[in-house]
């Protein structure tokens, strides 16, 4: 009989070392073809949408960490992104000042978004960057902790409001903060101004976030290698969460708090370090977010919270390749509907779903797309741009897949699921 | 006399146009007097709205997140049908029935859409965990917002309520000697507008109503039923679904009446996706938590104490962050008392 | 394949997916003889009114163009896009309006915010885009495609500072800004700091957020430092409250605005409580300059209201790019920024036009009064010379 389950043999060196980089290592690796392979292939709006679907994967993926594992209701995430985006923008800009006396783009070939920009694989350019993105993340972190800690008196409903005031508060003292330092074109004058950002030295920087009008002329470090870089770290940092103990732990937890206390849950840990990472890693998208256009702490409202609320609740709360999915969709949405595709495609996706969503079901939604397909062609043959209707569409979705479809596209499973039970099956039964 | 001080006096004039222009020296009694008269009549709109989210938090356990659209859609509805029955022109004369009218209707149509929303997107979900449900009432929301903004309904831009009840001065109180030596007849003083106090009035009228209602009649009966335990009162005979129905009637027709009278003290009416409704939205919903969420009595104080905070912290404090204070109280209550004033904590049961 | 697994059926998802998306953005055939023109702005969203007054200018404008047999003959075509009043949006909308559609010039934005979004972008790529009403400074620094048409923040400060020292006699100032739209906090640097250099003093500067819909807080505050003027930089949704609500707290001094206070029928929606107040235009409505009036009239034919300064100002900007366009030797982008450049005494409706070297409106502004209801013209003020 094996004892494979009670004590397995300790792990040697390079079994760890496998273990934890490999992932990471093919990650990082299919970043970079995407950065300098694929992406060049694409004309510049599909790579500006891939820039954005990155992004929003991190953010959807950092929120379903906490609505979906720990099943608390996060509806102020926009502002962990704007903590971090701002601290990231501020070091990477008043940093390049500071250190190369310019604020002009000075990074390798991994951030390059032209190949003739780069000087060099990794510079310094690159350094500043990354430690702008991982401060940026810290203190969101640190914020989110901060959030975190009174949530543990609050149950659902109450938690969503403290969390969307957290939200407009970061965006209301954004707005108010002082004039972003910037750097006239005249020469004497610049030389005058990088002295005084100078002087004026790193914390207090950090607090001229630029106000109402926001904070602009960031080299554009993020590049797809970068985005899809955090990407490939986020999600595995969320999967290995799922499957360890930890996250059984919080799955427990959202299931049913008071059982999950009384089988000696942690509660009050777990729930804050959900917090903890989600606004970290919702820290580090703000982040390469910042280093693409312009800030402004208007965009970071209830509107985008609702975004990416949307983007978890049709993955599946709890899914994080439904999350992923989800982002995808949701970040094409307006490209869709501005100029909506022809009918056919639309008949091949209920097929698609027919496959998907099997039994009894499948039938009754086959018939709804098939409505809702003949309505899309109407109405676009009839008023042809759907823009002006995006909200309401969003907005009616959300409703009718609620009530015939809650759990969203995958609820609680992955995609990779019967993958890795296939797996574990055939390491029993090798073991057998 | 120099040096003595005038008493607190009733003055009772007639309607002036303008006030007379006084020495801007601090006047401390007349500034407190303002910011509470403000905060009063405010507040008592924020706790007719509050009183929307309680009722429906009682009956079914839940925030119905699109109630604050309700208030918006109430200020827009009667700017549509003032406009429809051209009242709305700048040179017409409304009626003096202009106001009744123009309430009637707009919390006639706002309970309407009330009805048809807990019917379509709410009665479906009544036993679907409270995130799904929370997630359905945060899309309607922005169904209404979106919506109500489109061209052919409100469109993007301002409205501006025409004036149909005479925004006269009631009568003001004289609080304090004159300020300025040079201008021995004129004392600082507050007035006290006819809208202020209708809204007032009507708004104590309502909420006195209302508890008539829930505690005097069979039907408040029967709600109060359903907000203990919905299952055995159906098994009592109470028709549950009748009586969320009409609840939820109830409460977006109060929902409305704020809305109107919000837009006859304000009348430039923001556009309907406008962060102003969201936040007046949420202001009154702390409100309706800082009371005690599910109970009535609680609402009504609730929404009171925010005016006051808002005001009081906007006067005395900083205007910039007066967005901010009722957040902060939102988290003060939840982490000193969560069940807020006048509720009562229900332990939770596995 | 086993089409019962879910991999399977993932898989096929995603080839439908893939064939789907790339029908999704396949753009129209491009017509010959069509001369393709961007616009961006916010048909929905927060700053909806602002997008759709100018988009109403930039349509008539094109339409007289087309109607008047275009360019050589050859048609203008306007291809909008709406933003939303979202940064990301204006982002992508820009990128596809430039590498998409591949439009010849950019009209756009109305907000210096996003202005600031489109204008890096068409930079790059070397599309001019003028930009009819942003009036931040920073957004003709971004590059020497950027141009606007209307004058910035500074100058409108400047101005109406000085209306109110030369022609208000005044000593003290207020301001009450909206600490939420930069165009608001921007104006409130330059006239402080306008009124400073001419010798007045700022009492107090009080802050609301747009959309707030009391501001006897701030107002109360304002009342009790005794300033001779209020300057008042916001928006028209918020100025009529704002002038009622004064009036009733007893602050009865002279309220200073600027282009943003105008709106169709302002002293009417103040219920006259805006009497003997001021503000700074692009044009005055009542101006009796032929090009104005022509405007004024097409305007009303077309749309049955009154033309803001946000509708003259697209207007003007699309003609001042069609100016260029019969001028420019190709519709490349370097040969069409220098032709924008070279404008020389356009005369538009907003008045007669040149550029600095900053690419600015180098324009005179007029000072309104709102007298007995109306609106009359009081005084022009030139820029300062720098």
């Amino acid at each position: 009989m094996s004892d494979l389950t009670l004590h397995p043999a300790p792990l040697t060196l390079g079994e760890t070392l496998r273990r934890s980089l490999l992932a990471p290592l093919i990650g990082l690796a299919l970043a970079f073809v995407i950065h300098r392979f694929i992406v060049p292939l694409l004309n510049p709006l599909h790579a500006s949408l891939a820039l954005d679907i990155g992004v929003n994967i991190i953010l959807a993926v950092s929120l379903t960490i906490v609505n979906g594992f720990t099943g608390q209701f996060s509806i102020g995430h926009a502002g962990f992104m704007a903590i971090g985006a701002f601290t990231a923008a501020g070091v990477t800009y008043y940093g390049s000042v500071m250190l190369f006396g310019s604020e002009a783009f000075a990074g390798g070939i991994l951030s390059a978004a032209e190949a003739g920009d780069a000087t060099g694989f990794f510079t310094s350019g690159d350094l500043l960057f990354l430690a702008g993105c991982l401060l940026g993340g810290l203190i969101a972190g640190v914020a989110g902790f901060a959030v975190g800690l009174p949530s543990l008196r609050l149950r659902g409903d109450y938690l969503a409001i403290v969390t969307l005031g957290f939200g407009e508060i970061v965006r209301s003292l954004l707005e108010q903060s002082p004039d972003q330092l910037l750097l006239p074109s005249d020469p004497a004058a610049r030389a005058a101004q990088i002295e005084h950002i100078r002087d004026v030295g790193f914390p207090t920087l950090l607090i001229h976030s630029g106000g109402a009008i926001g904070f602009g002329r960031v080299p554009a470090y993020a590049s797809h290698f970068w985005v899809y870089g955090f990407v490939a770290l986020t999600i595995l940092v969320a999967f290995r969460l799922k499957a360890s103990s930890h996250g059984r732990a919080m799955l427990a937890i959202r299931e049913n708090e008071v059982a999950a206390a009384s089988m000696g849950v942690p509660i009050t840990r777990y729930k804050v370090t959900a917090f903890v990472i989600a606004a970290c890693l919702a820290g580090i998208a703000g982040a390469l977010y910042a280093h693409q256009v312009r800030l402004i702490p208007d965009q970071f409202g209830f509107q985008r919270s609702f975004d990416i609320l949307i983007m978890v609740v049709l993955g599946g709360l709890g899914s994080i390749s439904g999350s992923v999915i989800a982002a995808i969709i949701i970040t094409l949405l307006p490209e869709i509907l501005r100029s909506p595709p022809p009918l056919w495609p639309v008949m091949l996706v209920i097929i698609a779903v027919l496959f998907i969503v099997r039994g009894r079901r499948a039938i009754r939604a086959a018939i709804v797309l098939a409505a809702v397909a003949i309505v899309w062609e109407i109405v676009r043959w009839v008023v042809g741009d759907l823009s002006p209707y995006r909200m309401i569409l969003f907005a009616l979705a959300l409703i009718v897949m609620m009530i015939l479809r809650p759990q969203g596209l995958l609820g609680l499973r992955e995609v990779w699921d019967k993958w890795i039970d296939r797996r574990r099956a055939a390491k029993v039964e090798a073991a057998a | 006399m120099p040096g003595r001080p005038q008493a607190y006096a009733l003055r009772l004039r007639p309607s002036s146009p303008l006030p007379a222009p006084v020495s801007y020296t601090a006047r401390p009694v007349q500034k407190f007097l303002e910011t509470l008269l403000n905060g009063v009549s405010v507040g008592s709109l924020y706790a007719l709205v509050a009183l929307g989210y309680t009722m429906v938090y009682g009956v079914l356990r839940f925030i119905n997140f699109a109630h604050g659209d309700i208030f918006m859609l109430g200020a827009w509805v009667s700017l549509a049908v003032a406009r429809a029955l051209s009242w709305a022109a700048p040179d017409a004369n409304p009626p003096w029935y202009a106001a009744i009218v123009l309430l009637l209707t707009s919390m006639a149509i706002c309970a309407t859409l009330g009805f048809l929303v807990e019917r379509f997107a709410y009665r479906p979900l009544r036993k679907a965990p409270r995130l799904n449900v929370l997630i359905t009432a945060i899309g309607v929301s922005l169904f209404i917002q979106n919506f109500a903004q489109l061209e052919w309904v409100f469109g993007v831009n301002t409205g501006t309520m025409p004036r149909v009840l005479p925004d006269v001065e009631l009568f003001s109180i004289t609080c304090g000697p004159p300020p300025d030596p040079a201008e021995p007849e004129v004392y600082p003083k507050v007035s006290i507008y006819l809208i202020d106090t209708l809204i007032l009035v009507t708004s104590i009228s309502l909420m006195l109503a209302l508890q008539w209602l829930v505690y005097g009649t069979k039907l408040g009966l029967g709600m109060r039923a359903v907000s203990h335990d919905t299952t055995t009162a159906a098994l009592m005979g109470v028709p549950v679904d009748r009586v969320i129905s009409i609840t939820f009637i109830i409460g977006s027709a109060l929902a409305a009446a704020a809305g109107f009278f919000f837009a006859l003290k304000y009348p430039t009416i923001q556009q309907p996706a406008g962060a102003t409704w969201v936040l007046l939205g949420l202001k009154a919903f702390v409100a309706a938590v800082v009371g005690g969420i599910g109970n009535m009595r609680g609402a009504m104080v609730g929404g009171v104490i925010i005016g006051l905070l808002e005001w009081f912290g906007a006067a005395y404090f900083s205007p910039q962050l007066r967005d901010v204070y009722v957040f902060v109280l939102l988290i003060v209550v939840l982490l000193v008392k969560p069940s807020g004033l006048f509720g009562s904590t229900v332990p939770e049961k596995v | 394949m086993n089409l019962k697994s879910l991999t399977a059926r993932l898989v096929l998802l995603a080839i439908i997916a893939a064939l789907t998306l790339p029908l999704a953005s396949c753009g129209g055939a491009k017509n010959e003889n069509e001369i393709l023109i961007g616009e961006y702005g916010s048909l929905t969203g927060k700053q909806a009114t602002f997008g759709k007054t100018t988009h109403d200018g930039v349509m008539l404008a094109i339409k007289q163009i087309n109607d008047a047999g275009g360019l050589n003959g050859k048609k203008l075509k306007l291809i909008f896009k709406d933003n939303r009043s979202d940064a990301t949006e204006t982002k992508n909308v820009v990128t596809s309006l430039i590498t998409g559609d591949k439009v010849v010039a950019l009209i756009g934005e109305v907000a210096s915010g996003r202005s600031l979004i489109g204008g890096p972008i068409a930079q790059k790529h070397g599309i001019p885009m003028i930009s009819p009403s942003s009036t931040n400074p920073e957004v003709t620094r971004v590059g020497d495609k950027i141009f606007r048409v209307c004058f910035i923040d500074p100058d409108q400060g400047y101005a109406v500072a000085k209306f109110a020292s030369d022609n208000l006699k005044a000593k003290t100032a207020a301001i009450l800004f909206d600490q939420k739209e930069p165009y608001s906090t921007g104006l409130r640097d330059n006239f402080r700091d306008a009124f400073k250099k001419l010798g007045g003093t700022i009492t107090t500067e009080q802050a609301y957020s747009g959309g707030d819909s009391d501001y006897s807080a701030v107002l109360g505050s304002i009342r009790d430092t005794k300033p001779d003027v209020v300057f008042v930089p916001g928006y028209y949704n918020d100025v009529p409250a704002i002038a009622i609500q004064s009036r009733k707290l007893g602050l009865n001094v002279p309220l200073l605005g600027a282009d943003g206070w105008e709106t169709e029928d302002l002293a009417g929606k103040a219920e006259g409580k805006l009497e003997g107040c001021y503000f700074s235009n692009h044009y005055a409505p009542a101006d009796k300059r032929p090009a104005s009036v022509k405007f004024v009239d097409a305007f009303k034919k077309e749309y049955k209201h009154e033309p803001g300064a946000l509708a003259a100002l697209g207007y003007d900007a699309t003609m001042v790019l069609f100016d260029a366009m019969k001028r420019a030797k190709s519709l490349g982008g370097d040969d069409l920024t220098a032709a924008i450049a070279a404008t020389k005494d356009f005369d538009g409706v907003t008045g007669t036009l040149n550029f600095n070297e900053n690419r600015d409106a180098v324009k005179p502004m007029v000072i309104i009064k709102i007298e007995g209801g109306k609106e009359v013209y009081v005084a022009t003020i030139d820029p300062p010379t720098k």
